[in-house]
């Protein structure tokens, strides 16, 4: 894997040499995430953020296979026993918490890690593979968020359930029946609770193996780097031992100290109040809103008022709320501009910014009242999120005079060289 | 080529519903009584000792807030998920607890063990509060039907929390006049009581703290309502959050470590980074 100047794996002692010939485990550790690895040399705090997605995957398996021994999956006593947990289980309330935001925390991580990839182009050729695991696993983490929020058994966790479920009946003509295998009934209840709570805890172990799918699918051409030049030689690289395990030591530290802040002062800011009333089947809450990871595609979903061509507004809403991930996947072949780094498309720079705003104004829109004008203002912003990934995206390359890129990484790092100011095309083209 | 293509299909497929939803006109929509009302409101915001990173809960003011809890709002609310024995944490001795129990209004079902009828007995330490009512039909049918709601999450399940209780038990008003005149239908119906702080402006809750005095508090603080507003909602947020302490305590702890710990870490990184330039 990767270049051929890294670092070998040499065991000295002869215990590590017995293991080596036998187990090579720890060898495989030191070419993934070692001084076998060669790193490019000038990434930024923005690549910290894989690393920081598995560790809260980390924190959210270890916290939740303990509150798992003390919960109860039933509906008369799922949520009196996470009450028990915050109450009468000894530092339970830190483990439900921590449990709590380490899953908005795992989403802001990745939701950084995703934009981080969308600006820098880390999802062309060669990596369309790393990309395409990577949203699998984001799928399975929404998976999981949504089951993980219904186990509580508060009145959000049954009407999210009953709304998100109710997606798949507007399915012509299986919908229904879909709907009601899917549930194990007509609406949430005891089988619904039961598997939810099965998958919950199953889900998270098959995204720590597509993580290592994701991983050896990077190790394969090497992580991408900020100039979105590949990597030229030895001069370009460093060992990801120590010197980025020392950088991520940092941000990790950074990353647990927010956790922390909102873990132990503010632990509900991120949830709904709702859920601390127990789900009741026959009160529907005023406003029933998702987590707030989720509310840029709920906002998509809701934005469809109309029946058009024929296809009634709910079904193009669930069509567009599923379309929206979907067409991630089809990402590296909508964007065929050979510049990977946004800092050399000035055009492209532009609408990833735009991007990013419209995100943010789907995600309030989500979470807002069904009035006038956040409607329009969410239609809108649900226009430009499709233009951008289905229209835009594969046609400014056509328009876009990108900037010249640097010769090399090392040549970019060592600012000032009139090399780096060589036009595009000659510089990093001609060395190949 | 054909994947652009497609996309570009499928894209202007979605634009063009949406934007064929953004140009329909809409119904006018007319604004409520209780949005305009909460539109026009502002409630003062409300200090406990508890709020901040570093707050503590005043065991006093908590066993006011019980006082007011146990004389007057147990008649109709039941708090399922505190048991008497937690009454300790707030200051009460073992022997102060097993008194509160016992003297309970309120006896835990039970049954008779030598007929195995259906019976009732004294409340222990080890008991959770008893509820008023034997059940929600019969909680329903003592109050025009109305469920008062369980009380042992409540600071936590409105939004606003505590200050929003503090609110609610002070709001209650005659319902203005200028409001009936720009909204003919929303007046108060004869069962409810007008509150500007409800979500619908009009709820099924009597006025439960009318007058100053109505409690005697045992400590000798005087019970004025704004007083006794203050402590029940002080004690329905540690009903609802009894390990705050314990929280704010491991939380600052923790941060300080971190902080250390992250001013290490940045340490290592610049040495190890120190002869690389990137």
């Amino acid at each position: 894997m990767s270049f051929p100047w890294a670092e070998h794996y040499e065991p000295k002692h002869a215990l590590t040499k017995w293991i080596d010939s036998r187990l090579p485990l720890p060898r495989l550790v030191y070419n993934a995430v070692g001084a076998g690895y060669p790193v490019p040399r000038n990434l930024n705090y923005f690549w910290n953020f894989g690393v920081l997605a598995g560790v809260a995957l980390t924190i959210q398996i270890i916290t939740g296979i303990v509150l798992a021994m003390h919960y109860v999956a039933g509906t008369d006593q799922a949520f009196n026993s996470v009450e028990g947990i915050m109450r009468d289980v000894n530092q339970g309330w830190m483990l439900r918490y921590a449990h709590m935001n380490g899953a908005s925390f795992f989403f802001i991580v990745v939701y950084i890690h995703i934009f981080r990839g969308l600006f820098y182009g880390s999802y062309k050729a060669p990596r369309e593979m790393v990309w395409l695991l990577g949203v699998v696993i984001f799928l399975l983490m929404m998976a999981t968020g949504f089951m993980g929020y219904v186990l509580p058994w508060g009145q959000m966790s049954f009407w999210g359930a009953q709304v998100i479920t109710g997606f798949f009946s507007a399915i012509p003509v299986i919908g229904d029946p879909l709907h009601t295998w899917l549930l194990g009934g007509f609406a949430p209840d005891q089988a619904t609770l039961n598997r939810f709570f099965s998958l919950h805890y199953l889900l998270p172990f098959v995204i720590a193996g597509v993580i290592v799918l994701h991983i050896w699918a990077l190790h394969i051409p090497g992580s991408n780097n900020p100039t979105g030049v590949e990597v030229k030689g030895p001069q370009d690289t460093v060992p990801f031992h120590p010197y980025y395990t020392a950088k991520d030591g940092f941000g990790l530290g950074v990353f647990l100290i927010l956790f922390a802040i909102m873990t132990f002062f503010y632990p509900n800011a991120m949830g709904h109040p709702d859920n601390y009333i127990p789900a009741n089947p026959l009160s529907t809450p005023a406003h029933i809103v998702p987590e707030w990871y989720f509310l840029p595609f709920y906002a998509i979903l809701k934005s469809f008022t109309v029946n058009w061509l024929w296809v009634p507004a709910k079904l193009w809403g669930v069509v567009a709320m599923f379309g929206a991930i979907a067409l991630l996947f089809f990402l590296p072949w909508l964007d065929k501009s050979p510049i990977r780094s946004a800092n050399y498309r000035p055009m492209y720079k532009i609408a990833f910014w735009i991007l990013v705003v419209d995100v943010v104004i789907l995600g309030y829109v989500g979470q807002a009242e069904p009035k006038e004008p956040n409607v329009r203002i969410g239609q809108f912003a649900a226009m430009y999120y499709f233009a951008h990934f289905l229209i835009i995206v594969p046609i400014i390359n056509m328009f876009e005079v990108p900037k010249p890129l640097p010769n090399s990484i090392t040549e970019s790092v060592l600012h000032g060289e009139a090399a780096e100011a060589a036009p595009y095309g000659v510089g990093a083209g001609a060395a190949h | 080529m054909i994947v652009r293509f497609f996309a570009f299909l499928v894209g202007l497929g979605f634009v063009s519903a949406l934007f064929v939803g953004f140009v329909m006109p809409r119904d006018k929509q007319e604004e409520s009584a209780a949005e305009y009302v909460h539109e026009h409101m502002t409630l003062k915001p409300v200090h406990y000792s508890f709020s901040g990173p570093f707050g503590r809960y005043d065991r006093r003011q908590l066993q006011r807030g019980f006082q007011v809890y146990q004389e007057v709002c147990s008649a109709c609310h039941s708090m399922k998920l505190v048991a008497f024995r937690d009454l300790e944490e707030i200051g009460f001795t073992k022997p102060e607890v097993k008194a509160i129990a016992k003297q309970w209004k309120v006896e835990v079902p039970s049954i008779n063990d030598k007929t195995g009828e259906v019976s009732s007995r004294k409340a222990l330490p080890s008991d959770y509060f008893p509820s008023p009512f034997p059940n929600e039909t019969a909680a329903r049918a003592a109050n025009n039907n109305a469920l008062p709601p369980d009380m042992s999450l409540l600071a936590k399940a409105r939004e606003g929390g505590p200050a929003y209780i503090y609110h609610l038990v002070t709001g209650y008003a005659t319902q203005p006049a200028g409001l009936l005149a720009k909204f003919p239908d929303a007046k108060t119906p004869d069962s409810l009581y007008y509150n500007p702080v409800f979500a619908n402006l009009n709820i099924a809750m009597p006025p439960p703290l009318v007058a100053d005095g109505q409690v005697t508090y045992a400590d000798g603080t005087k019970a004025t309502v704004d007083q006794m507003a203050q402590d029940i909602s002080a004690y329905l947020m540690w009903a609802a959050e009894p390990k705050l302490e314990n929280r704010h305590r491991a939380g600052t702890a923790i941060v300080i470590y971190l902080l250390i710990a992250t001013a290490l870490a940045f340490g290592a990184y610049r040495n190890i980074w120190r002869d690389m330039k990137h």
